[in-house]
């Protein structure tokens, strides 16, 4: 016990007198979930509209009027004729193009040009636009008093005003953790590896397991700080609310900061430059968690052979048990699945790290 | 008593030999030397025989156990010191001594009286960090933790390589001194010159031994005759001598050139060097070193 301490003390010192590294161990955080958060977000904003209206009749008006009046819709211009939306499109002046026909008293019809070169966007303009169209020919039509047409209500649930951040934040969570523990860890270990002095450890009496978990340690502790400061900042900042138990996160989370350091022990014990250790880590690890976790890609829309792959990536089970727990606030109970997959996984990795850890140089 | 003992270790890298069936045995409390230019094996030596890595074939045994089961028991008793510096850079020098002793279970003060003569050095540069301190002193920081423990075998790789003669001169004044505590010391050196420390010592060539004796019978083993030659042009100097039909060897040592010649051909060389127009030639015997001896071997594998 004596001697693990010794080795926890040495972990902390390395980390502690590394200034740089602990900037980037305790500002990353905060600097991903501002940026994700506020900087990066998918909603719909400021969509620029050009109109096209041959005849202004007081209908065509009303809807102009309407549209205009919607806070992410700005109609910026008035074409003349359909091949000046080409133009304007091309030059970056709008991203729509609503076009009304010329007799569109007598037969209304409307068509609706989207810039579609990023489809995400181009989607949700389509809904948004589509649904004040329909809003304004219901009211019209109830004035004339035609039979209802079936009338569809939309409820979005857990998240009413469709904030991304809602999505980034367990997306974060479940990156930050990998990146620090995993590939903090392995660089550390492997460093040992490449200045030799792991060469004098290993010819010591000194237990590989104390080395291996002494090295765990501190980065635990700083992947426990970096949690509170991403809930903090969560809550206050972003305003992401809490609707279940903060202890069952705080477990689930604890889950997955011990597997992402078994994964940078087995990182270590594969690669033996520091290098090799970054690279592994970064596209072994970090690049399965932005693509197949689900949290910028949903993972239905995925090929059916990705979405079996997906399964393998411990973050889509971590964002999705955070979801669950902080977004929809359900009880341990829904996300058993996913706490005894993740320490499946962990023991797993831990047993196949000690194991391929050598007690000798090669 | 032996301490040591191989027989007949090889290990492979890639195509290469590192070691091609070494046998060498070290008697308790010697100072043993592994001499050798670099790439004739001796780290090789050291990493089986701190257990750090298996010979493809051939056993060794330290202190009667053997380093393949009983790895454990020998990392207890054996102190190790690398070819590179690997202490950690960011502790300062007692940081460093005071985990090496931890992770031996045990604290600095129950050995200090074996490491004082070394640490004493040390001692007002104890906060500092060891990232800081000279070459020198690195060496003595590093013998320090390798001997916290007091191991009965003390391994030294190339401990004096990039250190400045006066440090090299006080480390072996330090190991003479260890010696004489009763720990069995072995080292490797590419310096010829510090052969003659040591009580025997190993010439190593390709992963093989060539011989191995103390530095005196070595020596004494020279059976060629051994010139030191000079001329204004030294560089022209090798070269004519080395065209010289009846020359056996030449080669450059220090300020002069070092030549072995066929019997009596002395005469012979410095009429044909007048031909070549070298002028001031300066031709006298002198007693073989430790070098001269390892080239003598060496030309006889070659």
């Amino acid at each position: 016990m004596k001697k693990f301490l010794a080795f926890v003390q040495k972990e902390f010192y390395h980390i502690l007198r590394d200034k740089r590294t602990m900037l980037i161990l305790l500002a990353m955080p905060i600097a991903m979930i501002v940026i994700f958060g506020f900087a990066i977000s998918t909603e719909l904003q400021n969509v620029d509209v050009g109109v096209l209206a041959p005849n202004k009749t007081s209908s065509i008006r009303q809807i102009i009027n309407k549209i205009n009046a919607n806070k992410y819709f700005t109609i910026v211009k008035e074409i003349d004729n359909s091949k000046d939306i080409d133009k304007s499109m091309k030059q970056g002046d709008i991203d729509i193009a609503i076009v009304f026909n010329s007799n569109f008293n007598s037969d209304p019809k409307i068509q609706i040009v989207i810039d579609s070169s990023n489809p995400n966007l181009a989607n949700s303009e389509m809904f948004y636009i589509s649904s004040i169209l329909k809003d304004y020919f219901q009211d019209a039509n109830r004035n004339i008093n035609l039979k209802p047409s079936i009338k569809t209500n939309t409820r979005m649930l857990y998240n009413p005003q469709m904030k991304s951040s809602y999505n980034f934040v367990p997306g974060i969570m479940g990156m930050i953790f990998i990146l620090i523990c995993a590939l903090m860890t392995s660089v550390s270990i492997v460093r040992e590896k490449e200045r030799g002095s792991m060469e004098v450890l290993l010819v010591s009496p000194v237990k590989p397991i104390i080395i291996i978990f002494a090295k765990m340690v501190p980065y635990f502790v700083v992947s426990c700080a970096n949690l509170l400061t991403i809930l903090l900042l969560a809550f206050t900042l972003l305003q992401i609310p809490m609707n279940g138990s903060i202890l069952f996160l705080c477990l689930i989370s604890l889950i997955y900061i011990f597997l992402s350091l078994a994964f940078g022990l087995l990182v270590s014990s594969l690669v033996e430059t520091q290098v090799a250790a970054m690279f592994a880590s970064l596209l072994g690890l970090l690049l399965p968690v932005l693509m197949l976790s689900g949290m910028i890609f949903p993972i239905d829309n995925m090929p059916i052979i990705l979405q079996w792959i997906s399964n393998i990536v411990p973050a889509k089970w971590y964002i999705s048990a955070v979801r669950k727990i902080m977004i929809e606030g359900l009880e341990f109970t829904y996300v058993l699945k996913e706490s005894i997959i993740l320490t499946v996984m962990s023991i797993f990795l831990i047993i196949v790290a000690l194991k391929k850890y050598k007690n000798r140089l090669e | 008593m032996e301490i040591v003992n191989t027989y007949n270790l090889v290990k492979k890298y890639g195509e290469t030999y590192a070691l091609d069936g070494l046998n060498l045995s070290i008697n308790k409390g010697e100072l043993f030397g592994l001499i050798g230019a670099d790439g004739a094996g001796k780290t090789t030596v050291f990493r089986i025989l701190t257990s750090l890595i298996l010979p493809d074939s051939g056993d060794a045994k330290i202190l009667n156990l053997d380093i393949k089961e009983d790895y454990k028991e020998i990392r207890k008793n054996i102190g190790y010191m690398p070819g590179k510096f690997s202490l950690y850079l960011d502790l300062s020098v007692y940081e460093n001594l005071k985990f090496f002793a931890s992770v031996f279970g045990i604290s600095i003060e129950e050995n200090m009286d074996i490491i004082y003569p070394i640490y004493k050095h040390l001692e007002k540069f104890k906060d500092r960090k060891a990232g800081k301190l000279s070459g020198g002193m690195k060496q003595k920081l590093a013998l320090s933790c390798a001997l916290i423990h007091k191991p009965k075998i003390l391994f030294l790789d190339e401990p004096t390589t990039g250190v400045d003669p006066v440090s090299r001169k006080e480390f072996w004044e330090m190991l003479k001194m260890l010696k004489s505590q009763g720990i069995t010391i072995i080292v490797s050196t590419p310096y010829m010159d510090e052969a003659n420390m040591c009580d025997r010592i190993a010439l190593m060539r390709k992963g093989k031994l060539m011989s191995i004796n103390s530095p005196k019978n070595i020596i004494k083993d020279f059976d060629e005759v051994l010139y030191e030659i000079k001329s204004d042009n030294m560089y022209q100097l090798l070269n004519d001598i080395r065209e010289f039909k009846k020359t056996k060897r030449a080669y450059t040592f220090g300020v002069s050139h070092h030549l072995i010649l066929e019997k009596d051909s002395k005469d012979e060389i410095l009429e044909y060097l007048k031909t070549r127009n070298h002028k001031n030639i300066f031709i006298n015997r002198v007693e073989p070193n430790i070098e001269d001896c390892y080239l003598q071997i060496e030309s006889l594998y070659e």
